[in-house]
């Protein structure tokens, strides 16, 4: 990259001399030769970056426990027909309860841990957490504010109980997370509790273990992550403050909060529904909020474990209408056939998989980014990552209905004989999570593609950006040196600042349009998501005319004696979602890589229409109706309803305003990176695009 | 006559001797041997050994010893050492179920790893080289990293808060510190029967080691005769305290499980060490003395203490003591043999149930914060049940209130800021002056000696919990201080929370017989206790990352001298004339590239074609430079189809 903007200086230093006889040296050639056919290279550059962005399924490597210290599976399996015994007691006794009781089963669950040897503690919590703040992104975990008018109508309670390691010395800990809703759980998520009770009836009375154990039982009344990321803060920064919440109930849990030392890894267990399997199915969960994800080595343990030793059919998340989309399936079958013909060619190259195999990499591989890039955690163990202790979520579903006795007796054992060698192979790390990698996208639970593969594809896409711009600015000077209209003409080199004043006008304008949802939020009274982002959207159209009226040059409806030159606004705003895609893919890779696939085409693509429309010519008039089509694609809320409708959710109809404000709303509230790139970087690139559309040249 | 004196003089001479032997003889090294055993709540049993090897003043010319050990005499006298004590410790003591207020537990409940103190008898400016010396010394004496307490960086000197007041005491810890076997075989070989004899015998390594806790601890104190022209003597008392987990067999979760020697060490007592003085083995159960009526002076009575409903005991305890919270059975083992070994067994008939006395407040520590940059420490100090019930309660100013000392040594990495110090008793927060009576700050210096925090609170007798919380910066460590491979973090060693108002001692109704475990446990012991220890994980640098930076390094400097060069030597001008010069006799483009490309091959300038002939040779040149690459190429291919069709 360096290298090309420099290259690009040269070539403007030579440009400006006008002595082009000389020939200068091959590497400014080079970039000459780039930017004088950038138009060629841009499409060659977006094309390969597609391209590479398709192959990326053929190219994931198997996966490795790459930390010889977590021996997963080596160590032969202690639990016996007492601990599931055990375990089916503790499901059956909380089963009657629930009928013949009112009341908390919460005391169920610690008389039970207590029986089992462990210490014991019951936690309140208050159900509301995550409330925007524009100026707490990026900082860490709140501290723990309580809210002075706290009411005992709603709280929730969690159970944990922490088995201290006999031999261990108690700096570090390995935590259980099972959700259950003490109110209405279902009896599927009451197996939860089955298997990690079996679980802990063993693992109170091994020997082996040198972490501490907590078996956190979240009170999921308010969804899984809220409880867990309150035990966590609690855990982690106490108030040691008087709180009114602790005076609610019966239940006094006053200074009886107990920790055991830093946490190395945390496993979350649900159970819910039916597979529609043969086997039992293990979902795997990993991504946390912003894209991160825990070391691939947890992943890779559990997912040994599950399939070796188990017999879970384990699976990720994956988009499931793409496995059915035609386009992938031709693409699926090219590069089979094109598999196929290398391996002829040489034995050596086996890079081809059947289509089918393709088809489920790149559904999953979708899958992975989008989660990533939305930055929402896909679970519990999201709060973890907050306090870099890496977590993932495994749901389990099993194949008989909930009832069935026979069949739950060998589910427990299962289940509770591969969290124990998850457990053990933790417990063997002297070491934090180092060893493998952080940063991967999977395209199955067993295939990966890690950051120097990915990378290439984001690189190709946005390498065509800067070549463009160059390009672009030269047109523009040209052209305005050509034209005497401008009396800014004679300072050559301030030609851009028109341009950039544009430019930063809409990028301040989306910075007030990102903020504004925090003082919409203010405004007292009631409001349905519908109505508040109508007013969202009146506030920031009507700032937005203020911007075109005040600032002159701005807006694209100006006289032309004001207007700048579109090739040179369409430069700066190139330069301008170059320097914020790549910045984005240093916070989230995956949001800057789905960014570029809509912003990259759209910027590259755009030109002002009226001259296409007076040109009549097929060429012409094609690139204008793909650069509408790009930006109608590129507007926010209409990626929402597209997005909606790739992932199944049904399309959305009249209630679209709505349940576009209570998305980003719920991006706000998880602090995701994508909500400050859409409002930052997209919406200014995206309007200004629209200003080049519909540009007065 | 004469004669008969001559005759005289040696045998008074002897008699003398004898006479000074038998003198000495009262003052002679004395070693005993005992064994405590103490069934806990939680199911377990307690079993302390305890070894006392007595050296008396002595004249400081006769070094020998019968049967004290040399090596620990030597230490003492090479390096003054007054007082000292070096534990070994593996997993942490259960101030809840265990017990925190008795001798026992004030004593023997250590931190995890190595810990290191030592009071010395030289003037104030040779502590610290002395402090050096010995820890080397025990280094290799008990095969442990003892000398890492060697840096300045990781002891530190209390003056009140450690509970011994002294301005020669040093204090180190090594949190990570591995104990084994190896660090025991030195330490059994101070003992003159090792483990071959007596009690000892019974110290089987894999019983010993499975235990739940396991601290081993040497404690050695100088006695000062008084007398002139004698030396000191040395007290040198070793305990072995384990917890461990008798088999059992019962389902019933609520009945105590019954043991037997063998059961617990899967060894027997078969006599006594025959060089000790005494040897005995105890038996302390806690909570039992309100069953029994007050006389034990009939047989009946006795024989219902041993065997009764609730449990029976193997063997007849030679005498029974009773203390306030409890019955303790002694057993002399001298009756013991190959052919009637000593095995004490204990039976539960029915289930039973009692706590262990409770230190005043219970301490647990913790770190709050998340990330790399900073965080906080506090301590958490709650009320116990048996708070109200316990003696030492001070009244101060009309008000009731308890003391307690804080002692804490941060490494260096923790960068402490001393003013956030915040203190809350139940839940509100208090100011310095209306808890903190005494406080003393030494603060770290980075790499050079870490910091150190004593302070007494007085807290009122009805507090519930108190928190203190202090915030600290995490530091940068130099990179060859990490560890060499990818670590778990860096340990902040455990505080302890000792008790000055209060002190623990059994207090025996009868007169004792002059046991010197029972006599310890009668001296009033500090109530202490300390805290776990703490894991900070720091900014662990990549350690490929200097690879890297030399590549990048490398990479900028060559481009940095390779356009300096350039720009210095490089005659543009010339150069451009050069060029005009070749634009006007334009020669064809494909040679021209040509003639480049073998100038850059051979490299030398490129050369003006000033007459024909190298203008030819050089087409010639290029021509079989490319039919040299087809060459190859040719072969490349016809090599790699041959290749892959076999």
């Amino acid at each position: 990259m360096a290298t090309e903007k420099r290259d690009k200086e040269e070539e403007e230093v030579k440009t400006d001399d006008g002595s082009l006889k000389i020939k200068p040296r091959p590497i400014v050639q080079l970039g000459i030769f780039l930017v004088a056919h950038s138009p060629v290279f841009s499409v060659v550059f977006s094309a390969a970056g597609v391209l590479a962005l398709l192959i990326l399924p053929l190219l994931a490597k198997n996966t490795y426990i790459s930390e010889n210290a977590l021996m997963p599976g080596s160590a032969r399996s202690m639990l016996s027909n007492r601990d599931v015994s055990d375990g089916s007691k503790l499901v059956k006794d909380i089963k009657n309860y629930r009928l013949n009781h009112e009341g908390q089963v919460q005391k169920l669950i610690g008389k039970y841990m207590s029986e089992m040897g462990a210490e014991v503690y019951y936690q309140k919590f208050h159900p509301e957490g995550n409330q925007f703040h524009p100026l707490h992104f990026f900082s860490g975990p709140d501290s723990y504010t309580l809210l002075d008018n706290v009411s005992c109508a709603s709280y929730g309670v969690n159970v944990a109980g922490i088995i201290r390691a006999p031999r261990g010395d108690g700096k570090e800990s390995i935590v259980l997370v099972t959700p259950y809703d003490f109110i209405n759980g279902g009896d599927y998520e009451a197996l939860s509790l089955g298997i990690t009770g079996t679980l802990f009836s063993l693992l109170a009375r091994v020997t082996w273990l040198s972490k501490d154990i907590i078996w956190l039982v979240a009170d999921s009344r308010y969804g899984d992550y809220r409880p867990v990321a309150a035990w966590l803060t609690e855990y982690h920064s106490p108030s040691f403050k008087d709180s009114d919440l602790l005076k609610c109930g019966e239940l006094n849990t006053a200074d009886k909060f107990r920790r055991a030392g830093t946490m190395a890894a945390a496993l979350v267990l649900k159970v819910d529904g039916r597979s529609e399997r043969f086997e039992d199915t293990l979902s795997i969960y990993a991504e946390a909020s912003n894209g991160q994800m825990p070391n691939l080595d947890l992943i890779n343990v559990v997912n040994y474990l599950a399939v070796h030793r188990q017999g879970f059919y384990v699976k990720v998340e994956k988009v499931v209408s793409l496995l059915s989309s035609s386009w992938l399936k031709i693409i699926g079958e090219i590069f089979e056939a094109v598999g196929k013909l290398a391996h002829t060619l040489n034995p050596d190259w086996n890079f081809g998989i059947p289509t089918a195999d393709y088809l489920e990499g790149s559904a999953t591989l979708a899958s992975s980014l989008y989660s990533q890039a939305l930055g929402i955690p896909t679970g519990p163990h999201g709060a973890f990552r907050d306090y870099q202790v890496d977590a993932i979520t495994l749901k389990v579903s099993p194949r008989f209905p909930p009832d069935s006795k026979t069949r739950q007796h060998d589910f427990f054992l299962r289940g509770a004989k591969l969290l124990e060698g998850t457990i053990r192979s933790v417990n063997n790390l002297l070491e934090k999570f180092h060893q493998s990698f952080f940063l991967y996208l999977l395209t199955s639970p067993s295939k990966f593609i890690s950051v120097g593969v990915y990378m290439i594809a984001f690189a190709l896409l946005v390498a065509s950006l800067p070549m463009v711009a160059a390009s672009l600015y030269i047109d523009g000077c040209k052209a305005l040196n050509n034209s005497t209209l401008n009396p800014a003409g004679n300072f050559k080199s301030w030609k851009w600042l028109d341009a950039a004043k544009q430019v930063f006008a809409l990028h301040l304008f989306g910075l007030i349009v990102t903020l504004l949802p925090y003082f919409i939020c203010q405004v007292p009274g009631q409001h349905s998501p519908s109505n508040r982002s109508i007013m969202w959207g009146t506030t920031s159209s009507s700032l937005l005319l203020i911007t075109f009226a005040t600032i002159p040059g701005c807006s694209p409806f100006s006289s032309r004696r004001h207007g700048t030159n579109w090739a040179v606004l369409k430069s700066v705003t190139i330069s301008a979602a170059f320097i914020g895609l790549c910045l984005m893919s240093i916070i989230n890779f995956a949001t800057a890589e789905i960014g570029a696939l809509l912003l990259v085409p759209t910027c590259l693509i755009v030109q002002p229409i009226k001259p296409a429309l007076r040109s009549r010519r097929i060429k012409s008039l094609l690139g204008a109706f793909c650069s509408m089509v790009l930006l109608t694609i590129g507007f926010p809320v209409m990626l929402f309803a597209i997005s909606k409708g790739l992932f199944g959710e049904g399309l959305v109809g009249l209630s679209l305003g709505g349940e576009f404000w209570t998305w980003l709303e719920s991006l706000w509230a998880w602090k995701s990176a994508t909500y400050l790139y859409i409002g930052m970087v997209h919406l200014p690139c995206w309007l200004l695009c629209l200003c080049i559309l519909f540009h007065p040249s | 006559m004469a004669s008969l004196v001559r005759s005289w003089i040696p045998l008074l001479i002897l008699q003398s001797f004898l006479v000074a032997v038998a003198f000495g003889s009262k003052e002679a090294e004395q070693f005993s041997e005992a064994l405590l055993l103490k069934p806990l709540p939680d199911r377990k049993v307690l079993a302390h050994f305890h070894f006392e090897n007595r050296a008396p003043p002595s004249n400081s010319h006769g070094r020998h010893h019968h049967l004290f050990p040399k090596a620990i005499s030597q230490l003492v006298q090479k390096f003054r050492v007054k007082e000292m004590e070096l534990s070994f410790t593996q997993g942490r003591w259960n101030h809840e179920h265990w017990g925190g207020f008795d001798p026992l537990s004030s004593m023997n409940a250590k931190p995890v790893g190595v810990e290191l103190w030592a009071v010395f008898d030289v003037p104030q400016s040779q502590v610290d080289t002395s402090w050096k010396n010995l820890t080397h010394a025990l280094s290799g004496l008990f095969c442990a990293s003892i000398n890492f307490l060697e840096s300045s960086t990781s002891y530190a000197a209390p003056t009140w808060g450690f509970g011994t007041n002294s301005d020669k005491l040093r204090y180190g810890s090594l949190p990570r510190e591995a104990v084994c076997t190896e660090n025991l075989t030195p330490w059994l070989k101070l003992l003159p029967c090792r483990d071959k004899d007596g009690i000892s015998a019974l110290m089987n390594r894999p019983s010993v080691y499975r235990g739940f806790y396991h601290s081993q601890r040497l404690h050695l104190s100088t006695v000062e005769s008084g007398q002139e022209g004698l030396g000191s003597g040395i007290v040198l008392e070793q305990t072995l305290t384990v917890v461990l987990q008798p088999e059992t067999t019962s389902v019933e979760t609520n009945m105590q499980p019954s043991w037997s020697l063998s059961s617990l060490f899967g060894r027997k007592v078969v006599g006594s060490c025959v060089l000790a003085k005494s040897s005995n083995v105890y038996l302390q159960l806690e909570g039992r003395l309100g069953h029994e009526s007050k006389n034990v002076d009939t047989e009946i009575e006795a024989h219902k203490l041993w065997k009764n409903a609730d449990f029976d005991l193997s063997l007849k305890p030679d005498r029974v003591l009773r203390e306030s919270s409890g019955l303790l059975f002694i057993f002399d083992i001298d009756k013991s043999s190959d052919s009637e070994p000593f095995d004490l067994g204990l039976n539960w008939k029915l289930p039973s149930k009692w706590s262990c006395q409770q230190a005043p407040l219970q301490a647990s520590r913790f770190l709050m914060g998340s990330g790399n940059e900073r965080g906080a420490i506090a301590i958490l100090l709650k009320a116990t049940e048996s708070q109200e019930k316990l003696p030492g309660r001070e009244l101060t100013d009309g008000r009731c209130t308890i003391k307690a000392n804080i002692f804490q040594i941060f490494p260096w990495y923790i960068k402490v800021y001393y003013h956030t110090l915040q203190i809350f008793v139940d839940q509100q927060q208090k100011t310095d002056s209306e808890v903190l009576k005494k406080i003393n700050v030494s603060p770290s210096t980075d790499k050079v000696s870490s910091g150190m925090l004593e302070m007494m609170l007085e807290l009122p007798c009805e507090v519930k919990s108190a928190a203190i919380s202090i915030e600290y910066d995490k530091g940068f460590l130099h990179i060859d201080e990490y560890p060499p491979d990818a670590n778990q973090g860096f340990d902040i060693p455990s505080a302890l929370i000792s008790f000055p108002s209060h002190h623990a001692s059994l207090d025996f109704q009868e007169e004792l017989s002059k046991s010197p475990l029972l006599s310890s446990f009668k001296e009033k012991s500090l109530v202490r206790s300390y805290t776990e220890v703490l894991l900070v994980p720091l900014t662990t640098p990549d350690f490929s990352m200097p690879y890297n930076v030399i590549t990048i390094t490398c990479t900028i400097f060559a481009l940095y001298f390779g356009s300096l060069l350039n720009v210095l030597r490089r005659r543009i001008g010339e150069e451009e004339r050069f060029l005009k010069s070749q634009a006007g006799k334009k020669t064809g483009g494909v040679k021209q590239l040509l003639l480049r490309l073998t100038a850059k091959i051979r490299g030398r300038p490129i050369e003006a074609p000033s007459s024909e002939s190298p203008a030819a040779e050089s087409s010639f040149l290029s021509t079989k430079l490319i039919f040299k690459i087809i060459l190859i190429a040719g072969a490349a291919a016809a090599w790699q189809y041959f290749s892959t069709d076999k």
